[in-house]
């Protein structure tokens, strides 16, 4: 880590997004994580995604549970909410939130740890309910707080950093996600922005559970030769499999992309993504062969990255609920409690 | 684009604007460090190794440093550099155990210098220590040439002037007052000189021959003349109503030296609008503080004399229409317009000539009769015989006359022992780190978003009282310290081994300005498209690494903006990135080996 802040000055030509902010004005407090984590790496990428969507920042809430990556919620977008849940509850708090006030925008920023190990059955719960909200493991298959353990994405044969061979099979969220239903589902690297900021904007943009599994090497215990998850493994196993344009509603198309090599898929606000397919036999919206195929390429040690699975019909938990449109918070009394005249009229269709 | 090759020692001899931009290259963030540490001798010292007269130019340096300065690009304002040049010499103790050593024992080479001006003064500064003896022939009574005669002593105490010239004299020069050299030939004929070098200066102010010129002579001066008058105290008055024709920087020291002998409407007439004008926007800002009027498009037609007597000048009223680059492409006459005047002084440039130099003497002169010099060497066609300062290449400023005067002692001193002028010492720079542990730097890297000090003045009430009472106080220690913070450290290079980068992305994601990118390698036009912030100063360069081990692709920095904060080297998690001080060897005579490696030609 540092102790030296980064400095308020800024590039004077900037560019400016709709609110006429610029990144910076998006940023967060300084990050006390080892100088060169992966976490960080999400972090710029988050705060460039928000900023290019133009999210008022008092529109966010930022949520997460215990871990390295659990404090990186702190270092972007300081005007949003935020909460640092208990280990592993995460999605607890975040279905509370979302229930009380669907208006705002949820980033949830968990780890391997805190997601499947701890948290693995809220996790899969709020996926289950197609929770609104974008999921984003940091995972770089140690537990680095606690000075690099293996975690529950440690692939079998990864050397720890003193030697260790890991022997238990890997737990791998994109296809846990997958097997539970979620709607959205894609894997990227903390080192290709390129595709990752497309991703996080498609994610923030979905309606509903949009996990987004981040292979963020741990700079300090997990970026060894041995290791499954360093830099250097990551980029010579990393295959993309569709390459996922974001285009807020309110752009054109202005790309030139050749007919048949796109796949436009158009969002719930009128936004679209536009997926560019690398592998010719990879269908992002056929849930079992898209599936079938990143085990075929996991087990010849490749990890599929990109948007592997998108479902946009899928209703989420506020539509399966049938719940009020407005907050809570901005009902009238009398419609949030029905009063002891109103309480006595429903007991009384039990007696 | 190929890799940076960064061991050209111009590259980050570039980075460091302020220093690439001086004639001399001084070593500016180095003397302001030392500034914010108190330590104003060696600042001094910094600075007299390259620019010779720190106290001078401290306060009437042209300052090419400051339109350069990075903090210029952040913001708005660069940093007050030559304000922070006159705090080191304001507050100096005693350095004469630090200057060069003069040896008892001579080498028996003798050198002549014309004029005891800036460049001559150099030459002897850099050859007395090598065991020349220097003997300086001055016209006047009084050393220092223009320094002296034109700029006034409002601006420029003579006590300044005494003391960094005095320096030089008694490091052993031979200085010969009221010693006009008269001819060229009759000194070269004398013997006994190794080496001659001219440094005599642009003496001769231009002349405006429109009708009324004869007539009204007695009260229409040429205005480095009349300043000269002045510094003499030969002219101690001037009439109530003065015009100033001309906008350059001897035209603001004419305006303002009137007011003090009297004057008390003074109007600086120019024949173009403001952007213009030759005069430095400061010099400007002063004039017009002290009421000075300046009337633009208005260009000289006649003189006007009733009775004989000089009463104002008539004017063409000029309009200009312009191109979308702000550049004349049509100019008509509308109108006329009188000024009255009862004195009129003419400051529309000057030129240097040699009347006392023979023609026949193997020193060519081209169709202007400006001597041929050869502009690295400054020697002439005649070998052993050097021009330097204006008389060189026409008026520049003192800083240029000091650089001149470095390169032609070089010259000298290698004619004198036998080797060849053109062979010469090539520029260099060392690099060497300032990490000093964890988390220190041993620099002060913090970002201070104060703003420029603004320079004291004594007030409008009391500067007028007398002709010598110096306008511009200095910083206070307050003022000092607050404007050192605002040099960027610009010499605290950023050094990258492209060997060492794991493409983690930390220095990109952290650096406030946005330099740095790391993306597939390309032609600059269009690589300067695809990086993190706009990259549209040309005049900045990319540094552009070799390819990366990861992926291949390049790391690209775009030097324009970069605040030299340290928090890529500090966020990198393999020390790929540095922080190097770069120490830019600008050779001088003393430098000089017996043979050279030819310089490597200029980075592009």
């Amino acid at each position: 880590m540092t102790f030296i802040p980064k400095p308020k000055v800024r590039h004077p030509s900037l560019p400016r997004n709709a609110l006429g902010l610029t990144r910076r004005d998006y940023e967060g407090v300084l990050s006390t994580l080892c100088a060169g984590c992966g976490h960080d790496s999400i972090t710029a990428a988050l705060t460039e995604a928000i900023w290019g969507l133009s999210l008022e920042p008092q529109n966010i809430a930022k949520l997460s549970g215990i871990g390295c990556s659990s404090k990186t919620t702190a270092y972007f977008v300081s005007g949003a909410h935020g909460f640092n849940s208990v280990h592993g509850r995460m999605p607890s708090i975040a279905m509370g939130a979302s229930a009380a006030n669907r208006n705002l925008a949820y980033v949830g920023v968990s780890g391997d740890g805190d997601t499947l190990s701890i948290g693995l059955g809220q996790f899969c719960h709020a996926i289950r309910r197609n929770l609104n909200m974008l999921y984003v493991i940091e995972n770089n298959g140690v537990y680095g707080l606690t000075k690099g353990q293996f975690s529950a994405s440690a692939d079998i044969g990864s050397r720890a950093k003193k030697g260790e061979e890991n022997q238990q099979p890997p737990i791998d969220p994109v296809l846990l996600a997958m097997s539970l239903g979620a709607s959205f589902v894609a894997r990227s690297f903390s080192g290709d922005k390129a595709q990752l900021v497309p991703l996080l904007q498609a994610g923030l943009r979905h309606r509903g559970f949009a996990l987004i599994d981040v292979l963020s090497p741990c700079v300090t215990f997990n970026d060894h030769e041995g290791s499954t998850k360093s830099y250097a493994y990551t980029r010579e196993h990393y295959e993309p499999a569709v390459n996922a344009d974001f285009v807020p509603f309110e752009r054109e198309i202005v790309a030139d992309y050749a007919e048949g090599e796109t796949h436009p898929v158009v969002m719930h606000d009128g936004s679209r993504i536009l997926l560019r397919k690398f592998a010719k036999d990879y269908d992002p919206t056929d849930r079992v062969a898209a599936s079938g195929y990143i085990q075929e390429r996991l087990r010849q040690g490749e990890y599929l990255t990109g948007l592997l699975y998108i479902d946009e019909t899928q209703r989420e938990f506020h539509e399966v609920n049938g719940t009020p449109d407005a907050p809570l918070n901005g009902l009238h009394l009398p419609a949030l409690s029905p009063g002891s005249m109103g309480l006595e009229k429903i007991l009384s269709r039990y007696r | 684009m190929p890799p940076t090759d960064t061991s050209h020692p111009d590259y980050y001899h570039r980075v460091v604007d302020c220093q690439w931009a001086c004639p001399a290259h001084t070593d500016v963030p180095e003397y302001i460090r030392l500034i914010a540490q108190g330590r104003f001798t060696d600042a001094y010292m910094v600075n007299r190794a390259t620019n010779v007269f720190p106290g001078i130019l401290g306060r009437v340096c042209d300052r090419p440093c400051e339109p350069a300065c990075r903090r210029s690009r952040v913001e708005d304002k660069p940093v007050a550099i030559c304000r922070l040049k006159r705090v080191a010499a304001d507050h100096k103790d005693d350095y004469s155990a630090q200057l060069p050593k003069i040896p008892a024992t001579k080498n028996g080479k003798h050198v002549a210098c014309v004029g005891a001006g800036p460049a001559s003064l150099t030459v002897a500064n850099d050859l007395l220590p090598l065991g020349y003896r220097v003997t300086i022939f001055e016209q006047f009574g009084e050393p220092g040439g223009l320094m002296r005669t034109n700029i006034p002593s409002f601006r420029l105490p003579q006590s300044v002037l005494d003391e960094e010239i005095g320096t030089i004299v008694a490091m052993g020069a031979d200085l010969k007052l009221n010693h006009p050299v008269k001819s060229m030939k009759e000194l070269l004929g004398r013997g006994g000189f190794d080496a001659v070098f001219v440094g005599s200066g642009a003496p001769k102010g231009k002349e405006l021959n429109l009708p009324g010129r004869q007539e009204g002579a007695a009260n229409i001066f040429i205005g480095i003349d009349w300043l000269e008058s002045v510094a003499f105290e030969h002219v101690k008055q001037i009439g109530r109503e003065v015009l100033i024709i001309g906008v350059g920087n001897t035209a603001m020291d004419c305006c303002r030296t009137s007011l003090r002998l009297g004057a008390k409407h003074v109007k600086v007439m120019a024949r173009k609008p403001r952007q213009f004008f030759k005069a430095s926007a400061w010099e400007l800002d002063d004039a017009e503080e002290e009421s000075v009027e300046i009337i633009v498009n208005r260009a000289p037609k006649h003189f006007v004399i009733e009775n004989g007597r000089l009463t104002g000048m008539q004017f063409d009223v000029m309009e200009y229409e312009f191109d979308a680059r702000g550049r004349i492409v049509a100019e008509r006459v509308t109108g006329e317009e009188f000024f009255a005047a009862d004195d009129v002084i003419l400051a529309i440039g000057q030129e240097n000539a040699f009347p006392w130099i023979e023609r026949d003497l193997g020193i060519e002169f081209d169709k202007w009769s400006v001597p041929k010099v050869d502009e690295t060497t400054f020697e002439s066609s005649r070998p052993g015989v050097f021009f330097g300062g204006d008389a060189a290449f026409g008026p520049k400023n003192i800083i240029w006359s000091v650089e001149h005067g470095h390169q032609a002692a070089i010259s000298i001193h290698r004619h004198c022992q036998g080797e060849a002028v053109t062979e010469r010492l090539a520029p260099g720079v060392n690099l060497q780190s300032r990490k000093m542990g964890m988390h220190e730097w041993s620099y002060s890297n913090d970002y201070n978003p104060v703003e420029r000090r603004l320079m004291p003045h004594v007030s409008l009430k009391e500067r007028f009282k007398k002709l010598n009472i110096e306008v511009e106080l200095g910083f206070t220690a307050e003022q000092a310290a607050a404007e050192v913070q605002r040099c960027l450290n610009c010499d605290i290079q950023t050094v990258f081994e492209a060997k060492l980068c794991i493409e983690c992305d930390a220095c990109i994601d952290i650096c406030p300005t946005d330099c740095l990118t790391i993306t597939a390698d390309g032609e600059e036009a269009e690589l300067r498209t695809r990086l993190r912030a706009p990259a549209k100063n040309l005049d900045q360069p990319l540094y552009v690494s070799a390819p990366l081990v990861q992926t291949g692709r390049v790391m690209v920095k775009d030097e324009d903006l970069c605040v030299h904060c340290g928090l890529c080297a500090e966020r990198c998690p393999t020390a790929a990135w540095d922080m190097q001080k770069s120490y830019v060897a600008w050779p001088h005579a003393e430098d000089q080996p017996p043979k050279c490696q030819p310089s490597l030609p200029k980075i592009a």
